[in-house]
C-alpha cells in the first residue's frame, strides 16, 4: 500500500523454488526493516476472513498467496 | 444658499465614498484572485492520481474482506468488525464479557461500541502514516486505509489497540453520527436478510 497509488506489486516467486523463495525472504525482511507491518489474508474454518499478522517469514503459510505490507499504526491526533 | 449646497454635496460624497469604496475595494481583490496562480494543498496532489489509487485499493479491499463486510463499505462507507477480547477492547474494559465491536471509518478514529445495547465505549486514534511520502503526502487511499485497520485488528487486536491513542467517544467522531450510522447498519442488516431470505425461497419453489 501506497499513497497515492494503493497496491504496488513487490516481488512475486514461488516458495518451493529455493533462488525464488530467497528473493521473498530478502524483499520480506527489507520491508519489516522499513518500518512495515506484513499481513496474510486468511480464510478461518467456519468461512470467516482475517488477517494473520506475520513478524517474520516463517510465521506466512507456505500455501499463501499474498503478503500484504502496510504502514506500522501510530496513534492519531491527541 | 452656496454654503448649504457645499454641505450637502460634501454629505452625498461621504455618504457615496462609504458604498462605493467596500465595492471597489471587493472588485480588486476578486481580481487579484483570479489572477493569482493557485497552488495545490499539497505539492505534486493529482486527483486523476488519487482516484485510480483510491480504485485499486478498493480492488484490493474487496479481495480481502468477506462479501457481509465489502457490502456494509460500499453502502455505508464503514466496516463493523468484531472484537475478539474477553474482558473488552482494553484490560479495564467495562463491557463484562458483553459482546463489543468495532467500526471502521476512513481516515477517523476506530470507534468501540456494545452492539446490544448501542452504547459507545471509546475512540481509538490510528493512523498508518507512510513517511517515504511518496507523492508528497504520507496519508493512505481511503479504502487502504479501512483495510489496514481491518488487517490489524483482525490480525492483532492488542496491538492495534495498545498502539492508538484512546478517547472517550465524542472527540473526533461525533456520537450523533455514530448513532445514525449504527441505526443505517441495523436497516441494512434487515434489509440484507430479508434479500437473502427471498433468494433462499426463491430456489426451493418448485419450477411450475
Amino acid at each position: 500500500m501506497k499513497p497515492g497509488h494503493g497496491e504496488v506489486l513487490l516481488a512475486e516467486g514461488d516458495v518451493e523454488v529455493s533462488e525464488e523463495e530467497r528473493a521473498l525472504v530478502e524483499e520480506f525482511r527489507r520491508q519489516l526493516d522499513l518500518g512495515m507491518w506484513a499481513a496474510v489474508p486468511v480464510e478461518d474454518r467456519v468461512g470467516r476472513r482475517e488477517a494473520q499478522i506475520a513478524k517474520s517469514f516463517e510465521d506466512v503459510p507456505r500455501d499463501a498467496d499474498r503478503v500484504i505490507f502496510f504502514p506500522r499504526a501510530a496513534g492519531g491526533a491527541r | 444658499m452656496l454654503l448649504a449646497l457645499g454641505a450637502t454635496t460634501i454629505v452625498v460624497v461621504a455618504l457615496l465614498w462609504e458604498i462605493v469604496v467596500p465595492r471597489v475595494e471587493e472588485a480588486i481583490a476578486r481580481r487579484r484572485a483570479r489572477r493569482a496562480i493557485v497552488e495545490p494543498a499539497v505539492p505534486g496532489y493529482d486527483p486523476g492520481r488519487e482516484r485510480r489509487a483510491e480504485q485499486r485499493a478498493r480492488e484490493l479491499l474487496r479481495s480481502c474482506v468477506n462479501d457481509e463486510e465489502w457490502g456494509m463499505y460500499r453502502d455505508l462507507g464503514f466496516i463493523r468488525v468484531w472484537g475478539t477480547q474477553a474482558e473488552g477492547p482494553e484490560l479495564r474494559s467495562s463491557t463484562r464479557g458483553a459482546p463489543y465491536a468495532y467500526l471502521v471509518y476512513p481516515h477517523k478514529p476506530v470507534v468501540a461500541y456494545l452492539p446490544q445495547t448501542g452504547r459507545l465505549l471509546s475512540e481509538y486514534c490510528v493512523e498508518f502514516p507512510d513517511e517515504t511520502r511518496p507523492y508528497g503526502s504520507a496519508r493512505l487511499p481511503d479504502s487502504d486505509d479501512v483495510l489496514a485497520k481491518w488487517m490489524a485488528l483482525t490480525g492483532d487486536e492488542r496491538r492495534l489497540i495498545a498502539s492508538a491513542n484512546m478517547h472517550l467517544p465524542g472527540r473526533q467522531v461525533d456520537p450523533k453520527r455514530v448513532r445514525r450510522d449504527l441505526w443505517r447498519l441495523r436497516q441494512w442488516e434487515r434489509e440484507r436478510e430479508r434479500s437473502e431470505g427471498r433468494r433462499d425461497e426463491g430456489g426451493t419453489v418448485p419450477a411450475p
